[in-house]
């Protein structure tokens, strides 16, 4: 098949971007969204154009690097699938197809369709963890967890960090992806002791950082892993309650 | 779609900057510094807000019970909470409510959309596709200062007076009627009435996130409340500038 | 003719194998808590084995400093593991026990790794599944609330804890929260989008390491007490493999060309359940978890070039090639021998598929047996990403699927303590030549990356620095880190003044083709030298006529593949010299003139019962061997056999 793209082209983080029009020719159907990108980059070698920069690593939905914005809509018109499991059959013959970079304030370009995503490290490095120095690990099987808490916790756990979510949020929030890990952690029994910590200390680092939720729900339908968003109640709730409780701890402490 | 090739992302070029907030020993305060904070402020003023459009549409469905009732209603609302409290102190402590409830809306909903602003960066070219999002919902802000205007001017209107001619304290019905007897208001209170709508239909429903009220068993309900309500809120409000139009109440 | 050098000594402590670890941390010089706040140490990588050596150096006190070329640590190419991570935990009271482990991973590994490291594993992989549920690693659960378990790669005991398909992410994940902990504490300086391509070596001793900052192109030295490279398996020098895009081996590759001894490189694992390539610019291969073998049944048509759709080909027209061969194993033989077979029958004429090079694996008969929702319970996670990527329905057709290289049991030599040949240099994870010997068992590899990093590395590392302390590191002043700078700035220029016609990746698939049919699944002498006589041809011919545009300074993927690419090449050949220098069959390795009579793998212990380590000796002359005599005392070398 022949298609058009339009990709945002940026040469590093300091300069203007533009959209350049690439035509593209006989593409196979069975190819992955990123093996047409492959395709189009080999042949632009050729011509002495510089190929276009694009984060990518497992190609099996499970890194998170991959990501971009395809026709408007983060990893492409595929539900619940990564950029790098999308493929060419999803598009048909004579498209156009217009590649842009995520968008958003903590997202700076670094090239082409390449952003930063530092930002998220730093909600992790906030309290996205439990405390447990290594040795120091009871028994696995001391503290059974009722199956059902284990498989909620794995829905949130699955998050991949694409910043998809991010990316198709009107606010540019980041509520999806940290509600996925405060909910993750919050849910499991290893997990209470940090729990009013964690929640009070990622809420505000994210907030540092992404915009606030007005609840368009556009991250649940843009997250190659579907997290849901009653993730982001749950971390609303939590964050209540982890302002009061913080205030009581640090007040007992005297 | 348009596609112009040359565009500037300034947003996307600054170096990101952490937004810093200032820190207070009071929870509360600390709280509403937060945009989760923000968010809950604005849900609980929300239900404030909605619990009293709701009232006030079922009484003012009195008027098609004729003028004596809704007068009745009218006074009845000074008398609120008598003999306990004097008259008209229930009044004005509902409406003290009422007005703080509508001012911290209102500032939370600025603060938020500052915020937001400040978190995106330019946006897409191609125009989003968006998969969730409604109209509603992406244009809270815009039917909420709509409804904000009204409210104002809805005051003077039937309240204070001062935007109705023929205005005669204590006669709600004979001033109702007279309002809306010029068409130009009328229109005014349906299209407030309809942005009105369009802001609960997502408001009422983002509340029960906002507020972390989320249950697997009733989750699926949260939408068909939130339509529901906005729908005969709409419906009802919408009635009355064109029952009056309409000749049937007069 | 080999040139063959002293032999290396593993260290391996004395005294029973079930006491050598104990005794050798009682033994082991310590380093006092106040003491280890002087000593700074080099992790390179952030995969399960870097991510939790890390965090947890940096949890006993030293000062850690922390460097991947991912743009988050999380992104590591462990995040891609499915299947599960073995452990002696016996919860299934099925006989499992740390010795049987350690027999089952020997035995597998064909007897070429080295028992005291083998049981050590077995020992610590108990505290693993601990020490990752405590941090909240969400492993399968039984209804009663405890941990489940499934046997996996035809163990007969179920020790695989999983975690629904994604058990390497859900792990990694556990280890790289830890780690961020630590970064938020400020005991680990983390350094992300920076890839390592030089060891400095001063005195004989590992001093520190070049990288360079893949965003601005900038070029820095940093020392240290120690170096720990994590970086990971060598698989991507096939070009195809189930591995990550960016899984390289440039970081051992210029350790290795630094001194560091790269052990038993011919050693490499071909995982048979992944979907075969369906086109020329086919760019990575997926694996389809082994679990699948479990009520798949595996077949090809009897007649050659079959040209009918497999439900139009009867019963008594297939030959279902593994039941047929091994009865009693069937489906379930080692990774190993499953492969092999495939590719027999692929080479006959007999593939499936568009491009004749895949077999079937077949539900029919189970959804049959069990009927469609069992199946869907077990696999429906696997058979949509095969659906997402074939266009193929599994539960109406067959799925096709062919072997692909997956993992590497070679790496840098290390002895009993992880550290490699050049003192200060220590090597975890799939980087070094692991405890897996000539064959790895499916699980294992996850348990010897957390084993290496959390529990083995942050005590023997100890006992090197101990002896150092009050010397600070040497000053990245010195010639030794100016001359490897300039090394590293001259390759930069070198890659872009060429100015070639061909990319970068285009040299990488031709490599990857000559790698893979001479030295793929099966190997012989002649095939061997061919490769010997066309890698170097097509490497001097990559450095002539690549073709890298762009700059140094600049986010410039097409520079960083150059690099590594060039190290594949040297690489290529070493492997290629080992296959043919190891006249024998095992394991991975296969060798077409040493096979019994009914063509299973045959194994010469009187000769080859050692670990094969080469020394570089430069680029056109011929690496030294030097050799690691094995002994088994526990677990007598027999035949394997799963007829
Ligand atoms: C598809 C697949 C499925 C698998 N399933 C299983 C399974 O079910 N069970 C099991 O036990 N094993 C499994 N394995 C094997 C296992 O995943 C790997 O062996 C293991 O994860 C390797 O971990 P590692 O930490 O050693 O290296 P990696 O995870 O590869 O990490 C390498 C790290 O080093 C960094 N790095 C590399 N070079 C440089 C450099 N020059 N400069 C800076 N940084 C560098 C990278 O950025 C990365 O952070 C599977 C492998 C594959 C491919
Ligand atoms: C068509 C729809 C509406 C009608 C017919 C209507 C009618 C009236 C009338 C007659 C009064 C005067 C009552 C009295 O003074 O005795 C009144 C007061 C008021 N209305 Fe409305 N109203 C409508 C919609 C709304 C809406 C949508 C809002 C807010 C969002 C609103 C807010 C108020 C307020 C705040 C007062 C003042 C109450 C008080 O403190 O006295 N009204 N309305
Ligand atoms: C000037 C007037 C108003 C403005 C500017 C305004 C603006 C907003 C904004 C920006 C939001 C956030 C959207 C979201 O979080 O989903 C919001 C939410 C809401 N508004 Fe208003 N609004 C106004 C008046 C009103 C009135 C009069 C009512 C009720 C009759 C109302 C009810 C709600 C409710 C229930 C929500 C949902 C709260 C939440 O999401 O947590 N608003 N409003
Ligand atoms: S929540 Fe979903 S969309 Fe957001 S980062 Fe995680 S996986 Fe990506
Ligand atoms: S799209 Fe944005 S507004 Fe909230 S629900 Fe998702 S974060
Ligand atoms: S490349 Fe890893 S998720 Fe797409």
């Amino acid at each position: 098949m022949n298609l058009t793209l339009r990709v945002w082209r940026q040469a590093g983080p300091a300069d203007d971007g533009r959209m350049e029009t690439y035509e593209v020719t006989d593409i196979s159907p069975d190819m992955s969204f990123l093996e047409m990108l492959d395709v189009v980059n080999e042949r632009l070698i050729e011509e002495d154009i510089e190929p276009i920069a694009f984060e990518h690593d497992c190609r099996e939905g499970i890194c998170g690097s991959c990501g971009m914005m395809i026709n408007g809509q983060p990893h492409g018109p595929m539900p619940a699938t990564a950029t790098c499991q999308l493929h060419m059959r999803s598009f048909s013959d004579g498209d156009v197809i217009d590649i842009e970079p995520w968008r958003a304030h903590s997202f700076p370009v670094i090239r082409d369709l390449v952003v930063d995503r530092g930002s998220f490290d730093r909600i992790i490095e906030a309290g996205g963890f439990i405390g447990v120095p290594t040795g120091s690990a009871p028994e696995a099987n001391l503290t059974p967890v009722p199956k059902e808490v284990a498989d909620v916790a794995f829905d949130a756990a699955a998050c991949i960090g694409c910043g998809a979510c991010v990316a198709a949020c009107p606010n540019s929030a980041a509520q999806l992806f940290t509600a996925a890990k405060v909910s993750h952690l919050n849910l499991l029994p290893q997990g209470q002791p940090e729990r009013w910590r964690r929640t009070e200390a990622m809420v505000e680092t994210m907030e540092e950082f992404f915009g606030s939720c007005t609840n368009h729900g556009e991250c649940e339908r843009a997250c190659p892993k579907s997290i849901s968003i009653d993730f982001i109640a749950l971390m609303n709730r939590d964050y209540l309650k982890a302002k009061r409780k913080n205030r009581r701890l640090a007040s007992q402490q005297g | 779609m348009p596609m112009e090739t040359q565009v500037d992302q300034p947003a996307a070029r600054a170096p990101v900057v952490p937004r810093t907030r200032r820190r207070s020993r009071n929870w509360l305060v600390d709280l509403y510094a937060s945009a989760v904070g923000k968010k809950y402020v604005m849900a609980i003023t929300g239900i404030v807000l909605i619990g009293y459009v709701f009232a006030h549409m079922v009484g003012n469905l009195k008027v098609y019970m004729g003028a004596e009732d809704m007068n009745h209603y009218g006074e009845w609302l000074r008398t609120l909470a008598t003999p306990a409290v004097p008259r008209t102190v229930g009044l004005w402590g509902m409406r003290i409510v009422l007005a703080a409830s509508f001012v911290f809306h209102v500032h939370a909903a600025y603060g938020l959309t500052r915020i937001n602003q400040a978190a995106r960066a330019g946006g897409y070219l191609h125009a989003r596709d968006y998969a969730a999002a409604n109209f509603a919902s992406r244009t809270m802000r815009w039917t909420g200062v709509i409804v904000g205007l009204f409210v104002i001017f809805h005051l003077m209107d039937l309240t204070w007076g001062n935007a109705n001619p023929d205005f005669v304290r204590g006669l709600p019905y004979e001033n109702l009627v007279a309002s809306f007897e010029r068409t130009p208001v009328a229109f005014a209170y349906i299209v407030a009435n309809l942005a009105l709508g369009l802001h609960l239909y997502h408001g009422t429903w983002s509340m029960f996130q906002s507020l972390g009220w989320n249950h697997p068993r009733f989750n699926h309900l949260r939408r068909w409340f939130a339509a529901g309500f906005a729908l005969l809120i709409t419906l009802g409000n919408v009635s009355f500038p064109i029952a009056v139009m309409a000749g049937i109440v007069e | 003719m080999v040139m063959e050098t002293t032999p290396l000594d593993g260290r391996v402590p004395s005294g029973p194998v079930q006491d050598k670890w104990d005794n050798h941390r009682f033994d082991m010089k310590l380093v006092n808590p106040a003491n280890k706040r002087k000593f700074e140490v080099i992790v390179i990588g952030t995969g399960l084995a870097g991510a939790s050596a890390s965090a947890t150096l940096a949890e006993l006190g030293y000062r850690v400093k922390t460097f991947t070329f991912h743009d988050s640590p999380r992104r590591a190419h462990s995040i891609a593991a499915q299947g599960g991570i073995n452990a002696a935990k016996n919860y299934k009271n099925d006989g499992d026990s740390i010795y049987r482990l350690f027999y089952d991973t020997v035995k597998g590994g064909d007897f070429r790794a080295r028992e005291a490291n083998v049981y050590r594993l077995a020992q610590i992989s108990l505290e693993i599944i601990d020490q990752c549920v405590a941090q909240g690693v969400p492993f399968a659960r039984e209804y009663g609330g405890l941990l489940d378990t499934r046997s996996f790669g035809g163990a007969q005991v179920s020790r695989t804890f999983y975690a629904r398909g994604q058990t390497g992410q859900q792990l990694l994940l556990g280890a790289y929260q830890a780690l961020m902990r630590q970064v938020g504490l400020g005991t680990v300086e983390l350094h992300t989008r920076t890839e390592m391509l030089d060891v400095v070596v001063v005195d004989g001793r590992a001093a520190g390491v070049i990288v360079r900052d893949l965003v601005t192109g900038e070029i820095t030295s940093h020392s240290a007490h120690a170096v720990v490279l994590a970086t990971g398996g060598y698989s991507n020098v096939f070009y195809l493999s189930t591995n990550a895009k960016l899984s390289n081996a440039t970081a051992i590759w210029r350790a290795h060309r630094k001194g560091a001894a790269f052990a038993n490189p011919c050693f490499t694992q071909i995982h048979p359940t992944c979907i075969p390539a369906n086109e020329e610019f086919q760019s990575k291969l997926t694996l389809m978890s082994e679990s699948l073998r479990n009520d798949g049944r595996v077949w090809v048509p009897k007649q050659f070039d079959d040209p009918r759709s497999p439900d139009q080909i009867p019963e008594d027209e297939r030959d279902y090639y593994l039941e047929r061969r091994y009865p009693s194993f069937g489906n379930l033989v080692p990774r190993d021998v499953a492969s092999r077979a495939a590719k027999r029958v692929v080479d006959e004429g007999r593939g499936v598929g568009p491009l004749k090079n895949g077999v079937y694996l077949d539900f029919g008969a189970a959804i049959e047996r069990l009927g469609q929702p069992v199946i869907e319970e077990r696999y429906s996670n696997l058979f949509e990403m095969y659906d997402r990527i074939t266009d193929e329905n599994p539960y109406k057709m067959p799925m096709r699927i062919y072997p692909a290289p997956h993992y590497t049991m070679g790496g840098l030599w290390v002895d009993y303590d992880l550290m490699s040949s050049i003192p200060g240099l220590f090597v975890i994870g799939e980087a070094n030549f692991s405890d897996h010997g000539a064959n790895r068992l499916g699980a294992s590899a996850l348990m010897q990356g957390l084993a290496d990093g959390y529990f083995v590395l942050p005590y023997t590392i100890g006992n090197d620095l101990a002896a150092l302390l009050g010397t600070p590191p040497v000053d990245t002043g010195h010639p030794a880190f100016q001359e490897a700078e300039q090394g590293v700035r001259d390759q930069i220029q070198r890659f872009l003044s060429i100015k070639g016609t061909r990319s970068v990746d285009w040299y990488h698939r031709e490599l990857g083709k000559i790698v893979w049919d001479q030295c793929g699944m099966e190997r012989s002498r002649e095939g061997l030298e061919k490769a010997l006589s066309e890698i170097p041809a097509l490497r001097d011919q990559f450095w002539k006529d690549v073709r890298v545009l762009g700059q140094n300074e600049t986010l410039n993927q097409s520079l960083e593949k150059a690099g590594r690419v060039a190290d594949f090449f040297e690489l290529a050949e070493l492997l290629v010299r080992d296959a043919l220098h190891r006249e024998e069959s095992c394991g991975g390795h296969f060798r077409v003139e040493h096979q019994t009579e009914d063509g299973e793998a045959l194994r010469h212990d009187d000769e080859f019962s050692y670990v094969a380590a080469w020394e570089w000796a430069g680029p056109d002359s011929e690496p030294r061997l030097r050799k690691e005599p094995l002994e088994f005392e526990y677990v007598k070398p027999s035949q394997r056999s799963y007829k």
